[in-house]
């Protein structure tokens, strides 16, 4: 595989080059917060790439906490009065820059969602389409990565375009797809590493999963019957400390739900699309007032479920989950989706 | 490719109510452009989101039948705030409809057989739909036995009356209403329908299906008359209802374990049924 080498000094220099073609985004620190997430990189801005994985994952970049699909005016005057009009949107290239491995996987599993064989989310699939992910491998993953055992990993390139490699004074920059390469020509940069480079990279790779001690086991629970796992009796357990705050929701990089609302000011209105949670009982609530959802043990366990049951029965590839620790790191109650995956795993129901 | 979140303009063409409490009114809509018109070619059980700006979006079963050209039909219940809203509109105002979305009765699967359909209150809509198409002259030959036992609290409270009393009139149909108490002028059954179901209904065999669309209370009591008239779990075709937004998929609010009512449904077997979560 080809590798181009950057040279720390020209990293600076590079990114700015590329901003002709291409509007930046990374993670960026908040100033005196422990806080960090993906945001456009303003003028002069650099990703700050010693942020192991940002508070909230970047799912942002293609699907916003909030975003405006559809305009429409009630103004009866007007001749387009009460129709509903696509809103356009700019779609010029965009590079994802330091963007993780196990992040930039998560995409490939959120695509199941929005781009399938009967309907295309245009806003989803379009934004993702635009960018290009510049990926930095995880030279020392942090205790609660478990991402080698949800089939990616801290060097995984299966949903970047280039793999960027930290060594003392350079990138290693292992070039993954066309637009990959697109990109790194339009940074300027085009020295190709040394012989070498390919055992260079796999040893820092295999030292960087052998720091990896945190994992996830699903082996089982394919076999099992959603049924079986549903009407468990550890749920009770599982969810007990559990406030719905939402929060794992939030900061997963897999979490696609979302809400559809209409917001009208004076006469200009927009529809928009916005995250929502399984966590949240309107979530599920019928205008009758029933609620299939409505009580918290239902909650955690389809959100459970969904990620590490649904979604392998659905797509037989694996579970909805990319091993970042987020929701773990996040959890104010410690819950904990390592311990409940082995539970499920485990579950045996009675004969 | 379209995007499907965008609904297709329409103008309120008719507005009749459908029950004596004026709880439930039925829409006719019109297409704005002509072409839309094909775009939504429906089958009979499929839904749309009815879109008013503004104001939101409600899933609906379509009531009008693939048959039927020339306008959609809907009858909606009065109960959030869309539908309250669309209850206040006028004939002539212009809204959305987006769809059609979800999987429809198996029609292809029932060829050839018997049809039961079991209706109560207002779930008669897309019931209504599948009745006008099966009666239709092209269709009607593709079916066996057609009979529809369908109950409302009160006669004022059946929906589509006329057409209900054109179909008794018929011999290719066995129409057995039902009203919950005696009323006056009232000359059919009386009593809640799955006790009704248990008399009038035929028996199940391998080539007799029911379609069953109510209220959950009148489908827990017609599920275990079903299953003594011989029907068997692959034979019962239900339609479900839930909480939905895109109507596409994709919101992930609606689902019944992997299952997703919208777009795998809304319309199941009892038998698919019996392995999901019942979370609905």
């Amino acid at each position: 595989m080809k590798v181009i080498k950057i040279d720390k000094k020209d990293w600076a220099g590079g990114l700015e080059r590329s901003r002709n073609t291409y509007k930046l985004i990374g993670p960026v620190k908040e100033k005196d917060k422990d806080i960090s997430s993906f945001k456009p990189l303003g003028k002069d801005m650099l990703p700050d790439l010693d942020v192991m994985a940002t508070s909230v994952s970047p799912k942002s970049i293609v699907f916003p906490q909030e975003e405006v699909m559809l305009t429409y005016t009630t103004d009866e005057s007007k001749e387009d009065c009460n129709l509903f009009k696509s809103h356009d949107k700019d779609y010029s290239p965009r590079a994802v820059i330091g963007i993780r491995p196990f992040d930039a996987a998560a995409f490939l599993l959120v695509k199941k969602n929005f781009d399938t064989p009967d309907y295309r989310d245009p806003y989803w699939c379009d934004a993702y389409e635009a960018c290009t992910f510049i990926g930095l491998a995880i030279n020392n993953p942090d205790s609660l990565d478990f991402s080698p055992s949800t089939k990616t990993g801290p060097f995984d390139t299966s949903g970047l375009d280039v793999l960027l490699v930290e060594t003392e004074d350079s990138y290693l920059a292992q070039v993954v797809t066309e637009k990959g390469e697109a990109y790194l020509n339009a940074a300027g940069w085009e020295n190709e590493a040394g012989n070498g480079v390919d055992k260079q990279i796999g040893d820092m790779k295999k030292a960087a999963e052998t720091k990896i001690t945190s994992s996830i086991s699903y082996d089982k629970i394919k076999s099992k019957e959603i049924l079986d796992l549903y009407n468990a009796d550890f749920w009770d357990q599982a969810s007990f400390a559990c406030i719905n705050c939402g929060t794992c929701t939030y900061v997963c990089p897999t979490c696609w739900c979302f809400d559809i609302q209409d917001e009208t000011r004076g006469k200009k209105g927009i529809r928009t699309k916005a995250w929502d949670s399984c966590m949240f009982p309107l979530f599920t609530i019928h205008t009758t007032g029933h609620n299939p959802r409505g009580t918290k043990l239902q909650r955690v366990r389809q959100r459970f479920m969904h990620k590490l049951k649904y979604f392998m029965d659905k797509y037989d590839d694996g579970i909805m989950c990319v091993g970042c620790g987020r929701c773990i790191r996040s959890c104010p109650v410690n819950i904990d989706i390592r311990s409940i995956c082995e539970t499920m795993n485990n579950y045996e129901p009675a004969k | 490719m379209e995007n499907p979140y965008l609904p297709y303009p329409v103008r309120i063409d008719d507005i009749q109510i459908a029950t004596e409490d004026k709880s439930l009114k039925t829409f006719k809509f019109v297409f704005l452009n002509e072409e839309d018109e094909e775009n939504f070619s429906y089958n009979a059980g499929q839904f749309a989101e009815v879109s008013i700006p503004g104001k939101g979006e409600i899933p609906i079963g379509i009531a009008s039948s693939p048959v039927e050209k020339g306008f959609v039909m809907f009858t909606v219940f009065r109960a959030g705030a869309v539908t309250s809203h669309l209850h206040n509109m006028k004939v002539g105002d212009v809204m959305g409809i987006r769809g059609p979305l979800g999987n429809w009765y198996p029609w292809e699967m029932l060829e050839g057989k018997n049809i039961l359909i079991v209706g109560g209150g207002f779930a008669f809509t897309t019931l209504r739909s599948s009745i006008i198409y099966m009666l239709d002259p092209a269709n009607r030959s593709k079916f066996g036995n057609i009979d529809v036992v369908y109950g409302a609290r009160t006669p004022g409270m059946l929906l589509y009356k006329d057409e209900l009393v054109e179909w008794e009139k018929r011999d290719d149909i066995n129409m057995h209403l039902t009203i919950d108490s005696p009323a006056e002028g009232w000359d059919y059954n009386v009593g809640f329908t799955p006790p009704v179901t248990e008399l009038k209904a035929p028996k199940g065999d391998a080539d007799t299906f029911a379609i069953v669309c109510g209220p959950p209370i009148m489908i827990k009591f017609t599920l275990p008359v079903l299953e003594k008239l011989g029907y068997s779990h692959d034979h019962i075709i239900m339609s479900l209802e839930n909480r939905m937004k895109c109507g596409i998929g994709m919101c992930g609010r609606c689902n019944i374990g992997k299952e997703l009512v919208c777009k795998d449904g809304p319309v199941f077997t009892l038998a698919e049924l019996n392995k999901t979560p019942k979370e609905y």
